[in-house]
């Protein structure tokens, strides 16, 4: 299907793959500067394209440091605060690496940061599988509106944005190709 | 979309397989420090039994609770029921007590149904068993084993039963489970076999989607899963076999008979079992038999029914039978 049409007449892209290369590339230095080597981080990323970003950091992070970084999926659908309000949603794969969380610096790994409720049903998550040593955040894009105090440690590109408007990360795993979608949501939502 | 789990027919084969894998991420709580998730917080589940079932009744309060719902049990014995009450007068009880679902197990068959579809309560209702009729939610785990076992924990995620050869061997007349898993097993695409005493196979078995055979040693060998079904006395009012010694003989799972089947069959069983009758000792504590695993899957199973059930503000279940009750 034409991306155009897909996702509205106006959406227009804001991240390009090399881009979106560029960026994770810098989280992943950063990370490694901030943690001093990445040792005890363990990535976890958030489905659906959050998973495919944190092993695609992993990566990143392996031919820096040279030591492989344990990665996982943690699923928050169960955690939501609005499960209430909408249709009960197919549940995503939790998959935590074997050795566990606990004593890790975890760094969970999303593709937007919108309102900060993702993040806050993340902690609730983790609280439930183990006791990390930290949790870090990293995102590909920020786009502001937060409705709770939650930062990103890392995030890939700030993208101020009326609420008006949608942000679409598409990833080569997933929709055939990387980029990211500045569009406006149809008037009828 | 649905809104009750009454019978395992109102299921398509694409909401068997989302319960299916839903209940493979179940499981992976149970295997957590922390069994329990904040999903049905704030609900009210009630469990309501006209029938005594210690087994169904657990295991829905252990998949409650899991689910952090609060949790009414009603037993019938002791209760107003004893005393004369109707369903209706219970079910509008606890809808005056906003119980957000019932859990219904009833020597009726059709009560749940009734209760879904009357107008006397607004909840969702789960059937756990209602006369001979259905019991959805032991088919789901049925097949869930089945699943685990035949096709793989991981490979199975979004698969059916495809070409599976099962085989039901026993008191079909008499029992629930065997109808529900003719149902879902025809839904998921297995290929099901009945073997019973003919006094045991019930009238009009011949619209069932399903073979019925007579002989259970020419049947083993080219079966993947073989599900021995209890002998139900306590439906029994005439004699359908002439004696347990020869029902044993002909219909009972013994070692010998194990052994004709395929390596990798597993023996199954909805318990409780009559060890000496239906299925011998040395099957019973077997490595091919489930018995143990169909328990634990259960609990992950109703954790996914209610989670889909209850889980967002309507169900993920698409729906067939009970339409008007949108």
């Amino acid at each position: 299907m034409d991306t155009q049409q897909q996702y509205g007449d106006e959406a227009r892209p804001v991240l390009e793959a090399p881009d979106i290369a560029r960026v994770l590339t810098r989280i992943a230095h950063e990370i490694v500067e901030r943690a001093k080597g990445a040792d005890d981080v363990v990535l976890l990323g958030i489905p659906t394209r959050g998973v495919y970003l944190a092993r695609r950091l992993a990566e990143k992070l392996e031919s820096i440091t040279g030591t492989k970084i344990p990665v996982g999926s943690l699923d928050i659908t169960m955690y939501r605060d609005d499960l209430r309000l909408k249709p009960a949603r197919a549940i995503g794969r939790t998959e935590i690496p074997g050795d566990g969380i606990d004593g890790r610096l975890v760094v969970l790994v999303d593709d937007v940061l919108f309102s900060g409720r993702t993040i806050r049903a993340a902690l609730d998550a983790l609280g439930d599988i183990g006791r990390p040593r930290a949790v870090q955040l990293a995102v590909l894009v920020d786009r502001g509106h937060r409705e709770l105090p939650i930062r990103a440690d890392y995030v890939g590109k700030n993208l101020p944005t009326s609420l008006r408007e949608t942000v679409k990360v598409l990833l080569a795993e997933e929709d055939g190709r990387d980029t990211v979608l500045l569009g406006s949501k149809p008037a009828s939502s | 979309m649905m809104r009750h789990l009454i019978s395992a027919a109102d299921l398509t084969r694409d909401d068997a397989v989302q319960i299916l894998d839903t209940a493979e991420e179940m499981a992976r709580v149970a295997d957590r420090p922390i069994k329990k998730l904040p999903t049905l917080r704030g609900r009210t589940i009630c469990n309501l039994f006209f029938e005594d079932s210690t087994r169904t009744r657990i295991s829905f309060e252990a998949a409650e609770k899991r689910l952090s719902a609060d949790v009414i049990n009603f037993a019938a014995k002791g209760s107003s029921v004893s005393k004369g009450e109707s369903l209706k007068d219970t079910a509008q009880t606890l809808e005056a007590m906003g119980v957000d679902a019932v859990v219904i197990r009833h020597s009726a068959s059709g009560a749940p149904y009734r209760l879904a579809t009357s107008g006397w309560i607004d909840a969702p209702v789960i059937n756990a068993g209602d006369g001979t009729h259905q019991h959805p939610t032991q088919a789901l785990l049925d097949a869930f084993t089945m699943r685990r076992r035949l096709v793989g924990r991981d490979a199975g995620l979004g698969q059916d039963l495809a070409g599976k050869r099962i085989t039901l061997v026993g008191d079909v007349l008499h029992s629930r489970v065997a109808r529900s898993n003719v149902d879902l097993l025809h839904t998921l695409g297995a290929e099901v076999t009945l073997v019973a005493p003919p006094t045991l196979v019930p009238v009009g078995v011949e619209t069932w989607p399903c073979d019925v055979s007579y002989d259970l040693d020419g049947v083993l060998p080219k079966s993947d899963a073989v599900m021995m079904l209890r002998v139900q006395r306590e439906r029994m009012n005439a004699a359908f076999f002439p004696t347990e010694r020869e029902y044993s003989r002909r219909y009972g799972l013994d070692g010998e008979r194990m052994a004709k089947m395929p390596e990798h069959a597993i023996v199954m069983h909805p318990g409780p079992m009559v060890r000496g009758m239906e299925i011998t000792a040395e099957v019973a504590d077997s490595d091919r038999c489930t018995v143990v695993e169909q328990v634990t899957n259960g609990v992950s199973v109703r954790m996914a029914v209610l989670y889909l059930l209850l889980g967002g503000n309507e169900s993920a279940v698409s729906h067939t039978r009970t339409e008007e009750n949108k």
